[in-house]
């Protein structure tokens, strides 16, 4: 009995160590994994926008170069967080690191813009056959739930060769924290600053009125079963899907057809040097107004967790070839691909990069 | 280990010392004297049998504690994880009904209801169909080609991947409640709260069902019989024999299936308008906090917006283990009264 009790006792003990060390685990572990740096593989996450292009890139990298880059599709946050806890060598994000963000990671991260985007406004809306056309101000009210009625005069104003009917609008959103509501909200704060003040940007907001689906699929197949619905998708996923979309008046007062020219378009602005810039509401008089980039993350010094300097080098000439060479596989796939002034603003950042504080591209 | 080596061969001598008395009695009583002999031989012989048994007796042990220490250590994680959260946004957690990521104000209260709204309602709409199939198939059509058919048919409904659910719900089901509520006149959004509790009805009915069999076809046929002899019908025996015995049995099931539902959540969020407002009705879109959790966590950026959710998954083990708690003390009621 007495045995029994000490082998209890034991075993016991055991359990709350192996508990503790799960809490443990959690809490500081994962930091200090390094990111098992072999010369040929190069470890990245992030973006699930970014996935197909990526991997068609990838491929065809591989395929002249013999290197691996295994790409995870888990979303812009993680990337981000998985980039901060180096368990990989690049992040991929469709929207710029915040504050807190950038205080977790420590040192500098570069953003390297690697594609752009752009989100469309697509509708259900059986009996109308021409495109939609649109202003900031009756979008910004639609998602606010301050225009209920299709027929609304504000639409009809702007629309006055379309029959509009009386229907319900049925907003829909995106349910999961994603890169194409923060370019949405990000444009909707800035063009309504009612918008701004209720409800604001991110990745998930409070959304004032509708229904959430998740992913672009969620949201297309809404828009497509629910009469009446309105919802906002990844111009990819409406161009392969084809989904109508409305015309969006932009900042220079055209209603633009979102296209892959016109997201390029929306890009041949004036970059700031570190590259990060909201592409929404654009300057560009030909440009699409809800655009955005994607960028590619990676830390300043290169020179951490045991990094070899050959493996930086790799990580360097890749992200070089991604811009350049790289982007001719955008269109294929419905990207845009950067504007001159974006690839020109990528080279400077890539060389800004270090190793033990020398340049790594030369 | 040099020190475990010591302590197992500690263990050895008091596993023969504790076990040679325990075979001697076990057989002796049952065998007789004789075979109890050669049995203490043979096992004096081979001790590397002993060691054996020892072993898979600790191994048995082990596996079973250290899954109680994997919930314990979650448990441990998820509140170590909230604590900024329980620190920034205090008690108002849990009971108000504002979701604001941007401002970082957080409400769990909305996601509460709609849990709670749609793992009961599926368990009503499920437990007329899996107390039947279970009454089917436990004491009508126990054996049989068509009842295997039929089992097995109902057990593949719990091996298909919920998201498999959630795609059927969007597409086939969701557009026949959006005929059903423009017929009764409320929005005909489609999804809902309704849609959801409708999915998670039909995935949860094989849970309750199979275990209600189980526990139907474990009725002692001398009960039935006796009750037969007596004049009782069909009816009579299923109403005052069967189901009293079975009681417990299918009162457990249902709980299986209120758990299944509560967690459930990639059919959920696929059907269920994904809306953070309290709902007005159960046809309004709402949320489940397994469906926040599973559309948020990827994209959380903010230190308290991922310990929110870390927060509410705290919430959800405890109304887990709080709707556990009240099912058996309302099963342990049940067979009590028998």
């Amino acid at each position: 009995m007495k045995k029994n009790l000490i082998k209890s006792g034991m075993i016991l003990t055991g359990i709350i160590a192996l508990a503790f060390s799960f809490v443990a685990c959690n809490g500081s572990g994962s930091q200090g994994e390094a990111s098992g740096h072999d010369e040929h593989n190069i470890i990245g996450a992030g973006s699930s926008f970014d996935n197909p292009l990526f991997s068609k890139m990838f491929y065809e990298y591989h395929k002249n170069t013999k290197l691996q880059v295994n790409y995870q599709s888990v979303g812009s946050g993680a990337g981000i967080s998985q980039l901060t806890h180096k368990t990989v060598d690049f992040g991929a994000s469709d929207a710029p690191m915040n504050e807190e963000q950038e205080q977790a990671a420590g040192s500098d991260v570069l953003h390297i813009p690697v594609t752009a985007g752009a989100v469309v406004i697509s509708y259900n809306l059986v009996e109308i056959k021409d495109t939609l056309k649109l202003t900031s101000e009756v979008l910004s009210n639609i998602f606010l739930g301050k225009i209920t009625k299709w027929n609304d005069a504000q639409i009809a104003s702007i629309n006055p060769n379309i029959k509009l009917p009386a229907t319900a609008i049925v907003v829909v959103h995106r349910s999961d924290g994603s890169g194409t509501s923060s370019i949405f909200t990000s444009y909707l704060s800035k063009v309504s600053p009612e918008w701004d003040s209720k409800v604001g940007k991110g990745t998930s907001v409070n959304w004032p009125v509708g229904l959430g689906g998740k992913g672009n699929e969620g949201v297309s197949g809404l828009v497509k079963q629910t009469p009446g619905a309105i919802g906002y998708i990844e111009l990819a996923y409406a161009i392969q899907n084809q989904m109508p979309y409305a015309q969006l008046q932009n900042k220079a007062g055209h209603f633009i057809v979102p296209s892959i020219e016109s997201v390029t378009a929306a890009a041949n602005i004036e970059i700031p040097a570190d590259g990060k810039i909201s592409l929404t509401n654009t300057e560009a008089v030909d440009g699409y107004p809800i655009s955005g980039f994607s960028w590619v993350l990676i830390y300043k010094e290169q020179s951490y967790n045991n990094r070899s300097q050959a493996g930086a080098e790799q990580l360097l000439k890749l992200l070089n070839w991604m811009i350049h060479e790289g982007q001719a596989y955008s269109a294929a796939l419905d990207y845009a691909p950067l504007s001159p002034a974006a690839v020109k603003t990528g080279e400077v950042i890539l060389k800004s990069a270090t190793f033990n504080g020398q340049p790594i591209l030369k | 280990m040099a020190q475990s080596a010591g302590f197992s061969r500690n263990i050895m001598d008091s596993v023969i010392k504790q076990t040679m008395p325990a075979i001697s009695t076990e057989t002796g009583k049952s065998e007789g004297h004789h075979f109890a002999d050669r049995k203490r031989k043979q096992v004096r012989r081979s001790l590397s049998h002993i060691r054996g048994e020892k072993l898979f007796q600790q191994s048995l042990g082990f596996t079973g504690l250290s899954m109680l220490a994997l919930v314990l250590a979650i448990l441990l994680t998820l509140i170590v994880q909230s604590l900024p959260s329980i620190k920034a946004l205090g008690f108002s957690f849990f009971w108000t009904s504002t979701w604001n990521p941007v401002q970082n104000v957080f409400g769990a209260f909305p996601f509460l209801i709609g849990t709670l709204i749609t793992s009961f309602l599926a368990l009503l709409i499920s437990i007329p169909f899996s107390i039947a199939i279970a009454v089917f198939l436990g004491e009508y059509f126990p054996k049989g080609a068509f009842s295997n058919f039929i089992r097995s048919t109902i057990e593949l409904i719990a091996a298909v991947p919920s998201v498999i659910f959630g795609f059927w719900g969007f597409f086939v089901l969701v557009p026949m409640v959006r005929a059903l509520e423009t017929k009764i006149g409320v929005m005909p959004n489609g999804v809902g709260l309704f849609s959801a509790a409708l999915v998670l009805s039909i995935m949860i009915i094989p849970y309750a069902a199979s275990l209600g069999t189980t526990m139907i076809k474990m009725v002692p046929a001398t009960l039935k019989e006796g009750a037969y002899a007596l004049g009782a019908t069909r009816w009579e025996v299923l109403r005052h024999v069967i189901i009293p015995y079975a009681k417990s049995g299918l009162f457990a099931g249902i709980l299986l299936s209120l758990g299944r539902a509560i967690g459930e959540t990639m059919a959920v969020t696929m059907v269920v308008g994904n809306a953070n407002f309290l709902p007005k009705n159960i046809f309004a879109p709402g949320n489940t906090m397994a469906s926040v959790i599973a559309n948020e966590f990827t994209e959380a950026d903010h230190p308290i917006y991922l310990s929110a959710l870390i927060e509410m998954g705290l919430f959800l083990f405890v109304v887990t283990f709080v709707i556990n708690f009240i099912g058996k003390k309302i099963i342990k009621r049940a067979t009590k009264n028998n």
